[in-house]
């Protein structure tokens, strides 16, 4: 039983990796690219992170500390995540890296 | 002065724990360590996490810990929007670039809403100027969302009491 739920929250996390894998490549420029790899990523690694965490807590709950930290990496991930998308954002704005609008071509 | 020392006590005793957390060991040498550490830190940059108001911390906390799940609800849709977006053989996207105005002032409300933007489908947060937010928006509808709607504006005002 436990098995399943871990494979479960792996693949799913692997899904949206992939899922911001193939927008990164398919989407037309910066702005659009980014809006695939900073969601997507942020919720990938959490899952993934999630069933190691279940997976860690049943089979070795003689070191609990362990999933302590898995927690944390959770918390940082929320964090930086985004703020490194917006930072990316940002300075892509400022040096005029220009928007894709809809009817371009592809940058 | 009196909420100096507080936000002193509060800085060291996080700083403390999460020092205890990471290690994992509890002989003297390691404690003492930690304990140096955390004073330190403590000292130093006692005011990037407690700020002047200690009577509202609490509240404020509280709040926040409702806020975060229906955060987690917003990140799981805008990665279901996203896959969408990106598995659909037509691309269905209409980049645009928006403006508007929040009555947020305090840093950690303005991070905690451009984070919240950032994560929430559709949108991505390019700048903040003095309380003006500019947001890259994949399509037209999420872009609506954030203007006319602002649910989530009034979310993270609630949450710092900034209206």
């Amino acid at each position: 039983m436990l098995e399943i739920i871990v494979s479960a929250f792996l693949a799913v996390g692997i899904f949206f990796m992939l899922v911001g894998a193939v927008g990164l490549l398919r989407f037309p420029d910066f702005y659009t690219r980014l809006h695939a790899t900073g969601k997507c990523d942020t919720l990938g690694e959490v899952l993934i992170i999630v069933g190691l965490l279940l997976y860690h807590l049943f089979h070795y709950p003689e070191t609990p500390l362990v999933c302590v930290k898995l927690l944390f990496l959770i918390l940082f991930i929320f964090i930086t995540n985004p703020t490194a998308t917006y930072a990316l954002m940002r300075s892509a704005y400022k040096t005029g890296v220009k928007p894709w609008k809809l009817g371009d071509e592809r940058q | 002065m009196k909420g100096k020392g507080f936000g002193i006590l509060v800085t060291f005793c996080m700083m403390f724990l999460f020092w205890l957390l990471l290690s994992g060991i509890f002989d003297t040498l390691h404690l003492t360590a930690g304990l140096i550490c955390s004073a330190i830190v403590a000292l130093i940059s006692h005011d990037m996490i407690i700020k002047g108001d200690e009577e509202k911390i609490l509240s404020k906390s509280f709040k926040l810990a409702i806020y975060i799940p229906w955060e987690l609800w917003q990140i799981v849709l805008a990665n279901l929007d996203v896959a969408y977006r990106v598995l659909h053989p037509k691309m269905p996207i209409d980049p645009l670039i928006i403006e508007f105005d929040t009555t947020l002032r305090s840093d950690l409300a303005l991070v905690t809403l451009a984070n919240s933007i950032t994560l929430t489908p559709g949108t991505i947060t390019i700048g903040i100027t003095n309380g003006r937010f500019c947001v890259h928006a994949i399509a037209k509808e999420p872009a609506e969302a954030l203007t006319v709607d602002g649910t989530m504006q009034q979310k993270v005002a609630d949450v710092y009491m900034e209206w």
